[in-house]
């Protein structure tokens, strides 16, 4: 049995007469263990998705799944007290921002430890030597004065350092990290991926990397899932991903890499961005920016099906040479 | 920390130097003769008049004049009432207890109802309670001191007779004044009922002068609140799995408290021009009525100097309030 299991979820924010499907029919399922990569542009639905399966998602915002199990655990039908037993303790997330994701009024050691006294007996001395030991686990040099220290005197890797550290203190199934390492320098970046890898490893944990750069995830995710305006557009082992994308938003995904590295935002194959809440095109969601449409793309709605072990959402999906299979 | 203290301090000290500036000049825009004005008589004894003049050191140029007088004030002399022959600062030492009292009571009670309220209005917001809530600050917040003073005396005073009409305690009862804060030194008498005379004499006054502040409080609250709990520190402290209370009295709580207790503070001004008129209806014996009747008795010296002990009084107050504020934000108290 699969650690996570997400079936059918949906999120819409907005009047439910005009509802805005911020996700939409969205299957994901992470076994132990495993790295597992959300991709896709900005806007696309990822973080939204891990927050509704947390709980996180506040009314008027509006959470629907067909089955969120987590361990083994129903998470849909659990009460909202049951629930916060598991986050934070079981399920854990880190933020893009790290800076501001800190509570500016406390310090380290404050923040670090109220995780532990929540989640765990800890009190007293032996609290305060496992924050310090966790500090160390995430190679913050220096890291008992750290514990004194308040969010603004740290620079964005060392506070996505507190971060990982606040996240792993009560050694989760689950991390996700969301965009962890987009707000950072291109070498504390590396570094801070290193670290997560490593504590993924020695913890046995399984890890949720949301990125809108595939080359963050290409060397150490197992799966990926792309995700494009609140769906799946297509979910595969890397490998075979990255050897022959099915699905165009993929392939310019792929393509437009070493921009990405560079740091550019927008995708150069690719012109215009992720629809918002009022530009959302009949047919494939994908049809106004896509290549290779047709006419049927624009009035019909791909589903996500399985080709090859893939599953792709594209009435023509590439084939290994990267060219549409049209019948 | 001591040299932020310093750096607050150093900043006060030109806004210190143009309140004596302002209340040097008052005893020069008294239309007329100062002297005859204070006398209020024409017919004058030459003699009298050159005394007084030399002894108020009008005769000088205005400069020497001026500089006597921050003199004078640095030495704590701030001048001499010609109606009671005591120094202004005795007097005001006298009456200041019954003031402060009255406002830490006053602050105390829009504290009291609205920090809560703020909160509650934030964290239902657009809610009926938010707007029952926002629509009861907007009426305190646009009522007249005067007439809500008046419209409680004549509810809980005259007609239920809950309280009585003014002053500090009953006149049966004769309190030593050890501290100055009645409800302190009627404990220490040990009198009995003397205690619940002086909490039932304050507490009108008290929640009359305390109404503005609790609106603006309520205000700021609220809205603080809200800005805060969008803040990506909530949403990590949502994600540790902590309980919504203690998320809103812990994380957001503390970062809004910053711009409120600024606001707090800030009012510290609108309490003393409230405390005048609040004193002067209920006939609290404070500063503010004092103030008033040697406004009535031409009293100018202590006029003088009451302005200017009171705006010292709200200065130190604000500095005492930056430096709070540097206490509870460890951002600016490391700034540099
Ligand atoms: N609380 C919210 N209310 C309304 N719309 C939201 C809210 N949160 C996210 N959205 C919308 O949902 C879409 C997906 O957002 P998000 O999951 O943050 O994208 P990603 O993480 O992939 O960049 C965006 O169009 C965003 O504007
Ligand atoms: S369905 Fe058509 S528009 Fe959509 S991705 Fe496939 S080819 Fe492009
Ligand atoms: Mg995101």
């Amino acid at each position: 049995m699969s650690l996570l299991d997400i079936r059918n979820l949906n999120v819409s924010f907005g009047s439910t007469a005009q509802p805005f499907h911020a996700v939409s029919g969205l299957d994901l399922t992470v076994n132990r263990g495993e790295i597992v990569g959300i991709v896709g542009e900005s806007g696309s639905g990822k973080s939204v998705t891990m927050l509704a399966m947390m709980g996180l998602v506040d009314a008027p915002g509006r959470v629907t799944a067909d089955a969120l199990q987590f361990n083994g655990q129903d998470l849909l039908g659990m009460k909202a007290a049951q629930k916060r037993k598991i986050i934070g303790k079981d399920i854990a997330m880190i933020f893009q921002d790290a800076l501001t994701s800190l509570n500016p009024a406390y310090t380290v050691g404050f923040q670090l430890m109220e995780t532990l006294k929540l989640h765990t007996p800890l009190r007293g001395a032996a609290l305060r030597r496992r924050a310090l030991e966790l500090l160390e686990q995430v190679e913050i040099p220096d890291a008992k004065s750290r514990l004194e220290a308040y969010p603004h005197q740290l620079s964005g890797g060392m506070s996505q350092r507190v971060m990982i550290a606040m996240a792993i203190a009560c050694e989760p199934k689950l991390l996700i990290a969301d965009e962890p390492t987009t707000a950072l320098d291109v070498t504390v970046q590396a570094q801070i991926m290193e670290l997560l890898v490593n504590l993924q490893k020695q913890n046995e944990m399984a890890l949720i990397l949301i990125t809108h750069d595939l080359a963050v995830v290409a060397e150490v995710a197992q799966r990926m899932v792309v995700m494009y305006a609140g769906e799946v557009v297509e979910s595969s082992a890397t490998d075979a991903l990255f050897a022959t994308p099915r699905h165009p938003y993929t392939q310019a995904l792929l393509a437009s890499i070493p921009e990405h590295s560079k740091g550019a935002r927008r995708l150069s194959t690719l012109a215009g961005v992720v629809p918002g809440q009022y530009d959302r095109p009949q047919g494939c969601l994908l049809s106004p920016r896509c290549p290779y449409v047709t006419d049927t793309c624009r009035s019909t709605k791909p589903a996500l099906l399985p080709l090859m072990g893939t599953s792709v959402r594209c009435l023509t999906p590439l084939d290994s040479s990267g060219i549409p299979t049209h019948e | 920390m001591f040299s932020f203290i310093l750096r607050r301090i150093a900043v006060v000290i030109p806004t210190f130097i143009g309140v004596t500036l302002l209340a040097f000049a008052l005893i020069h825009m008294i239309p007329g003769d100062p002297i005859l004005v204070m006398m209020g008589e024409r017919q004058i004894d030459p003699e009298f008049y050159r005394a007084a003049m030399q002894r108020l050191g009008l005769d000088q140029p205005l400069y020497v004049q001026y500089g006597h007088y921050v003199l004078n004030v640095l030495q704590g002399n701030f001048g001499q009432s010609i109606v009671t022959q005591e120094p202004v600062l005795s007097e005001f030492l006298k009456l200041f207890p019954a003031t402060v009292e009255l406002s830490l009571c006053a602050m105390m009670f829009a504290c009291a109802i609205g920090l809560p309220a703020g909160m509650l209005a934030a964290t239902r917001r657009g809610t009926v309670i938010d707007h029952v809530t926002m629509g009861g600050a907007l009426t305190g917040y646009s009522m007249p001191i005067f007439w809500w003073g008046l419209i409680l005396i004549m509810l809980f005073s005259v007609h239920l007779g809950w309280t009585p009409v003014s002053g500090r305690i009953a006149l049966e009862y004769d309190i030593n004044p050890v501290t100055g804060f009645m409800l302190i030194d009627t404990l220490i008498s040990g009198e009995e009922g003397a205690f619940k005379s002086a909490l039932h004499h304050l507490v009108l006054p008290a929640v009359v002068l305390g109404t503005i502040p609790m609106a603006v409080i309520a205000r700021m609250t609220r809205s603080a609140m809200l800005e805060v709990l969008r803040e990506d520190y909530i949403r990590t402290a949502r994600a540790k799995g902590l309980g919504r209370t203690r998320i809103v009295i812990v994380h957001a709580l503390r970062n809004a408290l910053m711009p409120v207790v600024t606001v707090i503070g800030l009012q510290v001004g609108t309490l003393l021009a409230g405390a005048v008129l609040t004193e002067t209806i209920f006939s609290w014996p404070g500063i503010g009525k004092w103030l008033i009747d040697s406004i009535s008795r031409r009293d100018y010296p202590v006029v003088q100097g009451g302005i200017l002990l009171i705006a010292t009084l709200v200065i130190s107050v604000n500095l005492l309030v930056d430096i709070l504020y540097g206490v509870i934000n460890p951002r600016i108290r490391h700034a540099r």
